[in-house]
């Protein structure tokens, strides 16, 4: 995958202070996702708070994820920092009997200390045999970024899967419910699903029932983050399907022909398989396309989704992308996608917030995608923000949801033209 | 190690952060890897501020490490200063550079920064948000003051007399209220129209709104008003052990504390404050005495919140609304000692804990009509479908309201009354409900009227649930087990839903204690005449 235009895009290293959150913001969704499966952050009170208000108040019922709060003396001795840990975990196993995986979440303070979450999980695993799974990620700031930590655990997961020799398409990324079956139903339509022979969800609703993976297993992404899980799942044997992410009418239509030609399907088996959906999202589209068009974007290096969304809000809303910042860069996931990009257009990778602040400020976008630390000091100084977690949190993928991801752009711009305050 | 589901206070780094947003011109540097950086969004999101937090972090990663992550510390604090020159710099570390042991505070004192340079130590492992915002506060102010030219800065400070031969007004510094701080933001308006009408000039407040030079002014006062013990009792015994300045601790939350508020301070200024005594300067007193207001007697609450706050709560709620304290608790363990006086007082035993299970099993038990708690217990008697008022932080975005809402002084009871009132169902429509209660739309599954839908009519959907789920669960399956009689089981539900748990947990821990293992209609009535009020 070394063409031309992958190495041609210009790249610009940004080093200085990140304001970006930390793996563990990935759990405010995967818990969601997977009904069955815990979430046990091993760290400190700054985690329990970061997780606490990166998922603000909109989980009010006892959520599934705790943090198990590092003390002095956990600091002092490994031993005792691994019973209290066996210790929390009974407690925890004891008041949820629904729990049937168990993740262990690595944070700064449990990696800088050497904790080795990686064989608690294998002693706790053992010692709970046939109650409940226990895995381990990391979830750190030190070694994740905001969206990654999804990989992480997605990482795990593939690494813990069971093994088949048969085939399969899977699709691999956390999706809402209704997107996975509106996916699947395309699928099937553009004939892919029966080509494929079998096609499953990675993650699944229920951690409990992880898919097989082998060397008969072809897998698409459908987030741009999922690196990490793509390197365990190509470990596995499995084969990685390039392809664009499926945003908007080019996106979705893009990933289904990789699908498809992977697959032996007639490329038109395809096209007619999703022409009813694409019209519906073409027409959905028209609503927004005046207030974006000619519009300019600043993306700010957070969700990861950066590259895929400005090639989206791009090429069918007509906006103006000004600065895209992306946090880290994997040129193998994102192969399909970099082509697609307008040319000469800078990528920062990395951040230094200030600089880029005074970036912003000199160019004046329209429309900034930033973080929630970011947004309201932006809006103050006139520039209209868009929160990037809300892109993380939305169903946004797909045909059905074209018309949704470009209103939740369009949505800032056209509340500042509304308000006459 | 501690399980935590929710957390009351964040770690001491936050509290250190409360106090940098809250000044004007401080800085803070934070060695912290990139995750931390979160705690902007509480001021930017939460309290809705407009700027950014003055904080920048080293943002340290894995790769660091191994490296000179020292250097990183040196590079940020140079940056920080050349930025946004501050008139001080904090500089501390969060959990994870903790580890490290970097120090960062004196590496960067090292550094040659022509401002005071704060160094926080705030140890992440043991201490919480309040203590790190106490700390810092009161480091900042030391070497602020420490920093001082030694000439004496009172003469160009000190206030003006006029020729006149009027009394000088007395001054004070109001201090403690901070960015975060529940409705800190109006609490120091009011504050100045109470001073103001006791004759006694506001030298400064901090550290909200305040700037370094202001700080430096500390010492000009005649006295200290703590107004968030939190966050500035350590400052305010220093300054007293340093300066001879007396401080007034009242926290004037309610009628009653503010008036001996007034006392308090008129002890050190010799003033005569009658007008502010004798005047009816709230409107709670007489609210409360109104024939309406009868139905709030002896309305079981439970009270939950930091340590100022939940004691200015449990005073007004039995001696201004003549409610029942059924439990008080607080998650500052610094303020336990002031808690649990306040507890005994009410016959009740104090609940200290920050573990949110605790408090939600306490609230379980202690079944109130009324809860009065933070943004945690909202989400707790939501689910038990219990009317909830916010006392205290920490709180969400909708407890930032636009209008004006102070908690002290008289205005502040004015907007206690109101809150705490307006969630209970008003007493007349507590009457009919008792008496039509198979009005199809005016029954208990409805929320109180003055309520509209939306988040007033869950709590009530909520019970309704909860109620008939125990219902069903007791008529259920296992039918001889259960002692109540069909006619008894009837008689229970015309009783409205939010005593009926009560009622019925009453009747059965009645008929347990009296031997009777069926409960009919005659033991609901007696159960009831046993547990009258
Ligand atoms: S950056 Fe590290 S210490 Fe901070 S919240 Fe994330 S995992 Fe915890
Ligand atoms: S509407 Fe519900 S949650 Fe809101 S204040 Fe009233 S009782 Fe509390």
């Amino acid at each position: 995958m070394s063409s031309a235009a992958l190495c041609d895009i210009p790249v610009k290293l940004e080093r200085g202070q990140r304001e970006v959150f930390c793996g563990l913001t990935g759990i405010v969704w995967l818990h969601r996702k997977m009904q069955d499966a815990f979430f046990l952050v091993v760290g400190s009170r700054t985690c329990a708070h970061l997780l606490q208000s990166a998922a603000g108040v909109m989980i009010f019922s006892e959520p599934r994820f705790a943090t198990a709060i590092m003390q002095d003396k956990d600091l002092a001795g490994m031993a005792d920092a691994n019973d209290e840990l066996d210790r929390i975990v009974k407690r925890l196993l004891e008041r949820r009997p629904d729990i049937k995986t168990l993740f262990l979440v690595g944070s700064c303070p449990s990696e800088v200390i050497k904790l080795d979450l990686g064989k608690a999980a294998d002693r706790l695993s053992l010692h709970h045999q046939g109650r409940v799974r226990v895995l381990s990620y990391s979830g750190s700031g030190i070694e994740t970024t905001f969206t990654e930590g999804e990989d992480t655990c997605l990482e795990a997961m593939a690494r813990a899967a069971p093994h088949t020799d048969d085939e399969q398409l899977m699709i691999v990324g956390t999706l809402p419910d209704v997107v996975e079956d509106q996916l699947a139903r395309l699928l099937d339509a553009c004939g892919i699903a029966e080509a494929a022979k079998n096609v499953s969800f990675f993650p699944p609703r229920r951690a409990e029932t992880l898919p097989a993976i082998g060397p008969n297993t072809r897998f698409l992404l459908v987030q741009p983050f999922l690196n990490a899980t793509r390197r365990a799942l190509l470990h596995r044997g499995s084969t990685h399907i390039p392809a664009i992410f499926p945003f908007g009418v080019e996106g979705t239509s893009g990933w289904l022909h990789s699908a498809g030609s992977a697959f032996g399907v007639d490329r038109q088996r395809v096209a007619d398989g999703y022409a009813a959906p694409m019209a519906r999202a073409q027409k959905a589209l028209v609503h927004y396309k005046d207030t974006l068009h000619g519009k300019s974007i600043w993306f700010m290096p957070d969700s990861q989704l950066e590259i895929p969304l400005a090639r989206f809000l791009a090429r069918e809303c007509g906006m103006k992308l000004l600065e895209i910042g992306v946090p880290y860069l994997d040129r193998q996931t994102l192969s399909a996608e970099l082509p697609e990009l307008p040319e000469n257009l800078g990528i920062v990778e990395g951040q230094d917030v200030d600089l880029q602040l005074d970036r912003v400020r000199a160019a004046k976008p329209d429309l900034v995608v930033c973080g929630l630390g970011l947004a309201n000091p932006l809006e103050a100084e006139g520039v209209s923000s868009k929160w990037s977690i809300e892109l993380v949190f939305s169903p946004i993928h797909g045909f059905e949801q074209t018309g949704d991801l470009a209103e939740l752009f369009a949505r800032p711009l056209q509340r500042k033209q509304l308000l006459a305050v | 190690m501690e399980l935590a589901l929710w957390t009351y206070e964040g770690p001491p780094h936050v509290g250190a952060m409360r106090i940098a947003m809250s000044m004007r011109d401080v800085h803070y540097v934070i060695h912290a890897p990139q995750g931390d950086t979160y705690a902007d969004l509480l001021f930017t999101m939460i309290e809705r501020s407009k700027r950014r937090p003055p904080v920048s972090y080293t943002t340290f990663q894995a790769r660091d490490l191994g490296a000179d992550t020292a250097g990183l510390v040196k590079t940020t604090v140079r940056d920080a200063y050349e930025r946004f020159q501050p008139a001080a710099l904090m500089v501390g570390e969060s959990c994870t550079a903790e580890l490290l042991q970097d120090q960062p505070g004196s590496l960067a004192q090292s550094m040659g920064i022509p401002v005071p340079v704060v160094p926080l130590e705030l140890p992440a492992y043991s201490k919480k948000e309040n203590w790190g915002a106490s700390e810092s506060f009161y480091y900042l102010v030391r070497h602020v003051l420490a920093s001082q030219p030694a000439n004496d800065t009172t003469a160009d400070a000190a206030p003006e007399v006029s020729a006149s031969d009027a009394p000088r007004r007395m001054s004070a510094n109001v201090l403690g209220p901070t960015s975060l701080g529940f409705r800190c933001r109006d609490d120091v308006v009011e504050i100045g129209k109470l001073l103001d009408l006791l004759d006694v000039d506001i030298n400064l407040i901090a550290p909200l709104d305040a700037t370094v030079a202001d700080l430096a002014r500390i010492p000009d006062a005649d006295f200290n008003i703590c107004l968030c013990p939190e966050v500035a009792r350590t400052l305010c015994k220093w300054l007293t052990r340093t300066f001879s300045q007396p401080v007034v601790s009242t926290v004037p939350i309610g009628v009653g504390a503010t008036l001996d508020f007034v006392r308090e301070v008129q002890a050190i200024t010799g003033g005569d404050a009658t007008t502010a005594l004798d005047a009816e300067l709230s409107r709670l007193p007489w609210y409360s005495r109104s024939v309406d207001s009868t139905y709030l007697t002896g309305k079981r609450v439970f009270i939950y919140g930091d340590g100022s706050h939940a004691v200015s709560a449990a005073r007004i709620a039995s001696e201004e609304l003549g409610f029942k304290v059924v439990g008080l608790g607080s998650f500052s363990r610094e303020m336990a000692r002031d808690v649990k006086a306040a507890a005994e007082k009410l016959g009740v035993e104090a609940l200290i804990s920050d573990d949110y299970l605790d408090v939600e099993a306490a609230i379980e038990a202690a079944q109130p009509e009324l809860v009065l708690g933070t943004q945690m217990e909202r989400h707790i008697a939501k689910r038990l479908g219990i009317p909830c008022a916010v006392i205290s932080a920490p709180v969400h975005v909708q407890d930032f309201p636009a209008r004006y809402s102070p908690q002290v002084g008289f205005e502040g009871a004015n907007v206690i009354f109101d809150t705490w009132v307006h969630p209970l169902t008003m007493g007349l429509e507590e009457h009919l409900l008792h008496m039509f209660r198979d009005d199809f739309e005016f029954n208990d599954a409805v929320a109180p009227s003055h309520l509209h839908g939306g988040e007033g009519a869950t709590p009530a959907a909520l019970a309704t649930d909860i109620s008939t789920d125990a219902e069903a669960a007791n008529d259920g399956s296992d039918d001889t087990s259960s002692p109540w009689t069909a006619d008894a089981e009837k008689e229970l539900k015309k009783i409205p839903f939010f005593v009926r748990g009560k009622a019925r947990r009453n009747t059965e821990a009645y008929a347990r204690d009296a031997g009777h293992d069926r409960i009919t209609v005659d033991t609901l009535y007696e159960a009831k005449a046993h547990y009258a009020r």
